[in-house]
């Protein structure tokens, strides 16, 4: 290893760095190997980022694991050559390998926050794999380290990295682990989603901290991600994937603006969606200034105000702890109010669940972020979407499987998937469970907390459309909490912005979508990546210019 | 974009990618297939000790507590295995000693269950002071030994059957909603239980389809190893003289009746002590298969 690595002059950009060859990867499942990945060529050279999209299942991760000559536990790689720095991967034994990980290969992952061990200090594992390889001695690391955490705008950057992981927010740790894949300079990283995880208001710092440091140090990276606009603004180059092959590769400029092939353009199309506000005087749902916390603690919501009108999709919007879910949670009856009431059809619905009649709990339905926890795994769809119906309509035996599967048809699926588990199903499938779920109750008001931003970007599509059409079908209110403003933009008739438990303002889409808005709605709204390549920077030399006041008081 | 229809999402689609879903008896065949040796054999054990227990009368030659003239028999082709002290045929109480230590075992362990697993789900749904009430007095049995503790409770209510039972049940309980409250815990935070409680599900409901199958994996293991505890208690207690009383044929006592005879070197009282660890081995190699089996390990390949 050599010790000008760290300067990175022994770099030459442009030098190929990575090749793989028809790499084919096999995963093992019912006694049998089935293809993942099948057959793909990536070259990347020294300063490039290469950006790898796809829906989940096209084997972006598994590949990104590839360019390590790594395969999970249950897969393995069964043909093709990966050349790293001239070196074969799949050639040399497993202890060069591991001597190459964490030193001049790393790896980013989507979760930070579960990356992290809770028992030790943020530096202690930022400069571990790098006093493990023996790169630098423990002073160096950690003196580099905090250079590290500075040139990612870390507050604080001396002392931050004695911190233990629960001290500092999701962002930061994102950060953190960024650092440390830097902590050794490595000539590859290899980004896994990260940060899909994250608000979109801490997206952006994150997003300038990494395109900057890859920069600096002429690393080459890949970049998994979904999401387009953000993939747009940090590869120089992007491959899309689907089933495990080669979509089309092209530099980002030219992908975005003249796509090939037919799936590429599907993908650039999904933001398309958009719905014609409206507007009707028949209030379904008044919450009236709400206070609540939880175990009479710190105040979560301080005097929210929300009017819903019937047959309206209403959107809450606001990044995590701004109190969107703690609101569906005391609308619900969940989490009893302290203060103020919740006014549904005109009258006043008691604040503790048990208190409410069986016809005002089956008015007002759920669907959860994660459809994976939100049905019982040993539940067959039968179970899952019989249940209300047995439950609130008393119907049993051929009459609730007749119901089902109608259900079934309302959302697109076929009768074929009754007997099914919820693991036999795909994550917009799951999602699309939910709904018949909350459609069996035969409700007024659906609360849609985050439905979708749990999925790909077409699957996600899907739902929305879905959502829309049972909305003109059956004139439901939909209640949608996100962060995500495209899909607000999208379905909503009414958006309420939500900052640390208040509402900022509530009002038409058009009305709230339009300058001038308050400096929240501001940041929140440019913070949303745009599919052009040069958005990350236009807004960072904006807010450079605005000053960071605006950026201060969201309070990171 | 919906005029490419093929190119667009379409969920009902992707229904030839996932596979019909097997049924309950093919999945437990192909689980047999793959099972190690051991699990075989813990299996293989299991089924014989239960045969005999059913068929006791008539595989014994005579019956429970039929008395001979001898006692301390030789092994002979009268008496295979000999007689004990009184003069019973040693044989013929080891088959009927089957049938009362383990179904004694069973019912304990099963009652342990009930008792235990039902307040473990229960007090995970219901925190707060009752859950306090029960897991503080959870940890006042648990501090006393329990064997000692289980004697001075059979010298006072007196070592009946039913007493026997009870007591070794409420004691293993403890251990059984430990186990239970915790893993019901994980459970019992997942959005799919707030779901059903937002429907307005009732407390049995949720207790017993939400959250009983998930799990289900744990409580089984732990019913297997808890069934060799409670096994092992009953035989150390009748051997200690207060378990199964006589005439009642049962393993443990009839180590104790005849322990005298390995002075002699004679291995008869070995014969029911082997029985006993026998059983013991068979089942734990069964849980151990079971637990690896649905701990989610994957074997690598």
């Amino acid at each position: 290893m050599s010790t000008d690595n760290d300067t990175g002059a022994d770099r030459v950009k442009g030098e190929v760095l990575l090749e793989m060859r028809d790499v084919k990867i096999d995963g093992y499942s019912d006694d049998q190997w089935h293809d993942i990945v099948k057959g793909v060529d990536i070259t990347l050279r020294r300063g490039e980022v290469l950006g790898l999209i796809g829906e989940s299942g096209a084997g972006k991760s598994t590949l990104g694991l590839a360019a390590m000559g790594f395969a999970r536990p249950g897969c393995r790689i069964s043909q093709g050559s990966i050349m790293f720095d001239g070196m074969d991967l799949l050639a040399m034994s497993e202890d060069n390998r591991r001597a190459l990980r964490g030193s001049r290969i790393a790896y980013v992952a989507q979760s930070a926050a579960a990356s992290f061990n809770p028992a030790h200090q943020l530096i202690q594992q930022v400069t571990e794999a790098t006093i493990q390889h023996g790169i630098k001695s423990k002073s160096e690391a950690e003196g580099d380290a905090k250079e590290l955490f500075a040139a990612l705008q870390l507050p604080d950057p001396d002392n931050i990295g004695y911190r233990y992981p629960h001290q500092v927010s999701g962002g930061q740790l994102q950060r953190a682990m960024t650092a440390m894949a830097m902590s050794s300079r490595p000539d590859l990283i290899i980004f896994d989603e990260p940060t899909t995880a994250l608000d979109v208001t801490t997206q952006v710092e994150v997003l300038a901290a990494m395109r900057d440091i890859v920069d600096q140090y002429q690393t080459a990276a890949i970049y998994i991600t979904h999401d387009l606009a953000v993939v747009a603004q940090m590869a120089d180059k992007i491959k899309v994937l689907r089933y495990g092959n080669t979509v089309e590769e092209a530099e980002t400029r030219k992908m975005l603006t003249e796509p090939k092939e037919q799936y590429t353009k599907t993908l650039w199309a999904v933001r398309s969606l958009y719905k014609e506000a409206e507007r009707n005087e028949d209030i379904i749902l008044k919450v009236d200034g709400v206070d609540a916390s939880y175990g009479g603690g710190v105040k979560v919501l301080d005097n929210v105000s929300i009017e819903m009108p019937r047959g309206c999709t209403v959107a809450v919007v606001g990044e995590s702890g701004s109190g969107k879910s703690t609101t569906a949670r005391v609308i619900t009856g969940l989490l009893p109010q302290s203060k103020g009431q919740v006014i549904f059809n005109g009258e006043v619905l008691p604040p503790e669940l048990k208190n409410r009649s069986k016809d005002q709990l089956r008015r007002i339905q759920m669907i959860y972020q994660m459809a994976d926890t939100a049905m019982n795994p040993r539940h067959t769809v039968r179970d899952i979407i019989g249940r209300p119906l047995e439950f609130y309509l008393g119907l049993t035996g051929k009459a609730c499987d007749k119901r089902v599967v109608e259900l079934l048809e309302l959302i697109e699926l076929t009768e074929e998937f009754i007997d099914r588990l919820p693991g036999e199903l795909s994550g917009g499938q799951k999602q699309r469970i939910c709904i018949a779920r909350a459609l069996a109750a035969e409700p007024e008001l659906i609360i849609c907390d985050e439905v979708t931003s749990a999925l790909d970007q077409i699957v996600q599509e899907g739902i929305l459309k879905l959502l829309l059409r049972l909305q003109k079908e059956f004139n439901y209110s939909y209640l949608f909490i996100t962060h995500d403003i495209a899909t607000v933009e999208a379905i909503s008739d009414e958006i309420v912005v939500m900052f640390q438990g208040g509402v900022v303002e509530q009002g038409q889409k058009t009305k709230i979508l339009k300058p001038p808005f308050p400096p929240y709605t501001q940041l929140l709204l440019s913070s949303v990546p745009q599919m052009d390549p040069d958005w990350l920077d236009n807004l960072l030399a904006e807010r450079a210019e605005s000053g960071a006041e605006v950026m201060n008081s969201s309070g990171q | 974009m919906s005029t490419e229809p093929d190119q667009g999402y379409s969920a009902a689609a992707e229904v030839g990618a996932v596979r019909a879903r097997r049924t309950w008896r093919e999945n437990v065949w192909r689980g047999l297939k793959k099972a190690p040796y051991t699990a075989w054999f813990g299996l293989i054990v299991i089924a014989f000790y239960m045969l005999v227990a059913i068929f006791a009368p008539i595989l014994a030659p005579y019956g429970e507590s039929e008395v001979f003239d001898i006692p301390y028999a030789p092994w002979s082709d009268e008496f295979k295995f000999g007689t004990d002290q009184l003069g019973r045929d040693m044989l013929s109480r080891l088959i009927y000693g089957a049938r009362n230590t383990i179904g004694i075992a069973v019912a304990t362990t099963l009652l342990s269950f009930v008792i235990g697993g039902g307040l473990g789900v229960l007090t995970s749904i219901q925190r707060g002071w009752f859950d306090q009430l029960i897991s503080r007095f959870v940890d006042i049995l648990m501090a006393i030994p329990s064997l000692i503790f289980a004697l001075m409770l059979l010298s006072i209510f007196g070592s009946t059957i039913l007493n026997l039972i009870i007591i070794i049940a409420i004691l293993d309980a403890t251990r059984v909603f430990r186990l239970t409250r915790a893993v019901s815990m994980n459970v019992v935070v997942m959005d799919y239980v707030e779901a059903a409680k937002l429907r307005g599900e009732g407390l049995a409901w949720v207790m017993r389809k939400e959250i009983l199958p998930n799990i289900m994996p744990p409580l089984v293991a732990e019913f297997g190893l808890r069934f060799c505890f409670v096994f092992l208690t009953i035989a150390s207690l009748s051997f200690l003289g207060v378990g199964i009383q006589p005439p009642t044929a049962d393993w443990g006592s009839m180590v104790r009746e005849n322990a005298t005879l390995i002075t002699y070197g004679d291995i008869t009282p070995l014969l029911p002590a082997a029985a006993i660890a026998l059983l013991t081995v068979a089942v734990n190699f069964v849980v151990d298969w079971f637990l690896h089996k649905t701990s989610g390990l994957r074997d690598e390949h």
